[in-house]
């Protein structure tokens, strides 16, 4: 395994000469590394199948490769190297791969891949990011710092960067789906001694239509085993899918609606205690003492652990363990950061954007054109900033893992969006060896990206270790709001320069904090000059991927902006678009069709409002128009029509409830998402002050799908950058106020005000 | 010592008699169907019904419950197993996301069902709106209630295949 990544390691840390980031470019870079990364991930190099045998199998069942396998009685199961968090994507991976291994549907099944090296994803995931995105020339240095985060997330065994179909789907489960399927006519071809050419598939079966033979491939597998994977099987087209494009049950929703469904919360050790956990309210403090005493006192504690940064307390059930923790009196160490509040990070925010606009240090995204040439020659200029809070995930099911160590051993249960990563920094945090190490996976309630931090589990263990009881640790809800790993909170200042005849002549964007994706402040407008930049501000909030990641951010801003650039121009905020997207049919046929369905052209009513966002992001296209009624001071969502292209929709209901999911997410974090700080620590602890839309606020969201043919998307996030945008223009058409800041329920929109900023 | 039905069964339970209900059902009874999310009467995940009526578990102490009848989402469908009409729903309408908010997304919609066999949106509102749901799957749960209350005033029992001869019928 060590000789693995250091070959990786060595061969993606400098992709040089790497001009056009493609998805073949990706792959060649990957070849290099003799073993490779995509073809080394999906199908590696080299049967694999030896090494993965023990893992996944069992006695009867045929390895044909490492993702799929087949029983003596011609069940097939297709092992999914990706956990489900309600998006579907282990449903939707077995469809791709019985659809290109002309399987029937009944015979098929999956697993969830075991948490071991070879079923790895990192290089893949992180490759696909970028893959198929037009990366501005400037932007390839953190391309290049991304490649090398890859090659260090070989042992991951990531679900995130809605990356399950566009990246482990296609170049995985349908090439393994599909070589299977070779395999198959290559036993029979053998068998039956006619050419390869005269057989077909169908339903699980190997026809040859001129000698009126057929074999089911149970009876074929273990002849076919014998034939190596083919890294390049032929994949059919669009024209030839039989499950691809078609809404197949989930395989994972029966079980959710009977209570059936094991969740980390639900996982059930023999003997276990309950843990419940104070962790420090300042990030970076520790535990300076505490008293216990009275805490220990209460029947049915059985242990306090000092975990160096949080106390922990063991009781035979978490109700008692949560209220003993109560009663611990913990002093925490002082920290540099004791006094830092969200106005001191706001001012922090914009002193240094003014600072590195004047020492001229930003960092550029995009350089392009004279953009000090156009301001000069400018009819009009514009200029605003907007910001954006700190965001928890707020996960529905609580923060929490259970573990048991024993005989140098540890075993974990829990739901986590990258079980192959949890088990090293298990093993790292206890100094153990990763082979000593169990991950047990479960059912994510919510992931978001949450759950691909490893935090609770590595507490669980810590405190099973310690007290030498299996023990269930669960957080609080305000334990889980309070010791997040949040979406940072970010200032973005404007400029745009307008000609006389309306034209926009120049976008000059500065913005604090960059992460991932790196083009997530690039434009899809024809601007001809162009200068995006940023300066990092770092706080000591913790930074975690958060739902779409930086695009939650960067849709807000530039969708939020470019309505203000249109009306300075004096042009309709959907028809500017339009124009400005000239050279991109594919972005202004959905930014029309969302236009259409939604109704643009009819008249809005007072008190109304309409706004369009349109935003790209991981590999997919969303345009959405949303509709506001502003009554008394008071914003009501009522619909949102959506247009979605992400290539080709491989389950369109399943794209359809994740547009959905993403909506409503953004949504509530447009409306009332706020995570402050004051005195260091966060202020939020609970629902009713970190709130989330209801049934009674939910819009009704209607989803119209494009499959354009173009390289298939992701569908995990790309609903939930659009929203806010989409919301903050409809209200300056309901209210004339614009909504520079999130969330909106900053506002009191019962005044109409020029500078929102300044009133609050 | 606590004694109630849950799900048709009688318990006893030697415990603080004001631990909440939730703990009770969780760790006492080992059923796990019954969800925490919030511990504080914000999130609805601890929804189950006492004597019918939809509670919130985490806010409610074990001594409610004594001599009361105790129904959690272990016990909604039928003794023959048979899927109550709200799960079949919410099959159907591929309603649950990550799952995690549904087993009291379900309770509630039950609890309202069997007052309001035919709920109108805002009823819907008023009912569902104490449980929420992060993956935000509001339009299909709302959807599935609309469905699984059409198939209750077709057939008083739910039976897909006599819900589909009576629409055959019409
Ligand atoms: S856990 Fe009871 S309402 Fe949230
Ligand atoms: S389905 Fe995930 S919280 Fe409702």
């Amino acid at each position: 395994m060590s000789e693995q990544v250091q070959e990786n390691t060595q061969a993606t840390a400098k992709p040089s000469g790497l001009a056009k980031w493609t998805r073949r470019g990706f792959i060649s870079a990957g070849a290099l590394a003799g073993g490779g990364l995509i073809i080394g991930v999906a199908l590696r190099r080299g049967d694999r199948r030896d090494q993965v045998a023990d893992l996944v199998s069992e006695e009867g069942d045929t390895l044909l490769s490492m993702w799929v396998k087949i029983d003596e009685a011609g069940k097939i199961t297709a092992i999914v190297p990706h956990s489900e968090m309600g998006q579907g994507a282990q449903t939707v991976l077995t469809q791709m791969l019985a659809d290109e291994m002309d399987a029937n549907w009944a015979d098929v099944s999956f697993v969830e891949a075991p948490a071991e090296d070879e079923y790895a994803n990192g290089p893949l995931g992180k490759g696909y990011l970028l893959a198929g995105a037009e990366i501005p020339a400037a932007l390839m240095a953190t391309v290049d710092g991304a490649m090398h985060q890859a090659a260090k997330a070989l042992v991951q065994q990531i679900t995130g960067g809605s990356l399950s179909i566009r990246a482990t789907g296609v170049a995985g489960m349908r090439v393994a789906g599909a070589a299977a399927r070779e395999m198959m006519i290559k036993a029979a071809a053998g068998t039956w001694q006619v050419p390869e050419s005269e057989l077909t598939t169908a339903n699980s079966t190997v026809m040859h239509k001129a000698s009126n033979r057929a074999a089911s491939y149970a009876e074929l597998a273990s002849a076919a085993a014998k034939f190596e994977p083919s890294n390049k099987p032929s994949l059919k087209d669009p024209e030839q899918f039989t499950l691809m494009g078609t809404d197949l049950p989930r395989h994972d929703i029966p079980s959710k609606v009977t209570g059936e469904a094991m969740f980390g919360m639900d996982a059930q050790v023999p003997g276990m205690h309950y843990a419940a956990i104070r962790q420090a309210p300042v990030f970076g403090a520790k535990v300076k003492s505490f008293d216990a005493t009275k805490a220990k006192a209460q029947p049915g504690v059985t242990h306090v652990v000092d975990l160096g940064d949080a106390v922990a307390v063991v009781a035979t059930g978490y109700w008692t363990a949560e209220r003993a923790a109560n009663a611990v009196d913990i002093k925490w160490t002082a920290t540099e950061n004791d006094t830092v509040n969200s106005e001191s990070i706001r001012q922090q925010f914009r002193a240094d954007l003014a600072q590195a606009q004047a020492d001229g240090t930003s960092s550029a995204d995009v350089e392009a054109g004279d953009v000090s040439g156009a301001f000069a020659a400018a009819a009009q200029v514009i200029e605003a900033t907007y910001e954006v809070p700190f965001l928890a995930h707020s996960c529905m099911e609580p923060m929490n893992a259970t573990a048991r160590f024993a005989n140098g051993q540890c075993e974990v249960w829990t739901g986590t969006q990258n079980p192959l990563g949890a088990r090293y920094e298990i093993a790292a945090a206890l100094e153990m060896d990763p082979a000593d190490v169990a991950l047990h996976q479960h059912f994510m309630g919510g992931g978001f990206g949450r759950r691909a931090m490893h935090d609770a589990s590595i507490q669980a263990a810590r405190i099973a270790k310690d007290t030498g009881v299996p023990v269930k640790l669960i957080w609080s809800r305000a334990e889980d709001i309070q010791h997040d790993f949040y979406r940072p909170s970010v200032a973005s200042q404007f400029r745009a320069a307008i000609g006389s005849d309306g034209q926009v002549l120049a976008w000059d964007n500065i913005y604090s904090e960059k992460h991932e994706p790196v083009e997530a402040p690039v434009i899809p407008y024809d601007v001809a000059a162009q200068h995006i930049h940023y300066t990092n501000s770092s706080t000591h909030v913790p930074f975690g991927a958060w739902r779409s990641v930086d695009h939650s951010q960067h849709g807000f801003f530039t969708e939020a902006f470019f309505d203000e650039v249109a009306e300075a121009a004096g042009k309709d905020p959907y028809l500017l678009r339009r124009e400005l997207l000239a050279n991109k049919p594919r972005h202004r046929k959905l930014l029309d069709l969302a236009a259409e369905k939604a109704g643009w052209n009819q008249p809005v009513a007072e008190g109304h409002g309409r706004g369009i966002s349109l935003q790209e992001s991981f590999g997919t296209l969303v345009a959405q128009v949303v509709e506001v009624r502003v009554d008394q001071g008071n914003v009501s969502v009522d619909r949102v029509v959506l247009a979605v292209d992400p290539g080709f929709a491989v389950s369109p209901d399943g794209l359809a409830a994740q547009m959905e999911s993403g909506v409503i997410y953004g949504l509530s974090a447009a409306m009332y998402g706020e995570i402050n700080i004051e005195a260091g620590r966060v202020a939020q602890n609970a629902f009713d002050n970190y709130p989330a839309v209801r049934m009674q606020d939910a819009p009704l969201i209607e989803t119209h799908i494009v499959n354009s043919g173009e390289a298939w998307g992701g569908a995990g996030e790309p609903g939930t950058p659009g929203i806010a945008p989409a919301l903050a223009n409809a209200i300056y058409q309901a209210t004339g106020t614009r909504v520079r800041q999130l969330p909106v329920s900053r506002y009191d929109f019962n005044y109409r005000v020029n500078e929102p900023e300044e009133l609050i | 010592m606590i004694t109630f039905r849950i799900n048709g069964a009688e318990r006893s339970l030697d415990v603080d008699p004001t631990m909440p209900l939730l703990w009770a059902i969780r760790e006492n009874l080992g059923m796990t169907g019954t969800k925490f999310g919030c511990g504080q009467a914000q999130c609805g995940a601890c929804t189950v019904h006492l004597n019918g009526a939809a509670i919130r578990s985490c806010v409610t102490p074990v001594a409610a419950a004594q001599g009361a009848e105790v129904t959690t989402i272990e016990g909604l469908a039928s003794a023959e197993g048979e899927l109550h009409p709200l799960q079949q729903a919410w099959i159907d309408e591929q309603a649950p996301q990550c799952g995690y908010c549904q087993s009291g997304q379900i309770m509630s919609a039950a609890a309202l069902l069997a007052t309001n066999p035919n709920p109108d949106d805002a009823a819907i509102d008023a009912a569902m709106s104490g449980n929420i749901c992060r993956c935000g799957m509001y339009q299909r749960i709302r959807k599935s209630i609309k469905r699984a209350a059409g198939a209750e005033a077709v057939v008083g029992v739910f039976d897909p295949q006599a819900v589909t001869e009576e629409v055959k019928h019409v």
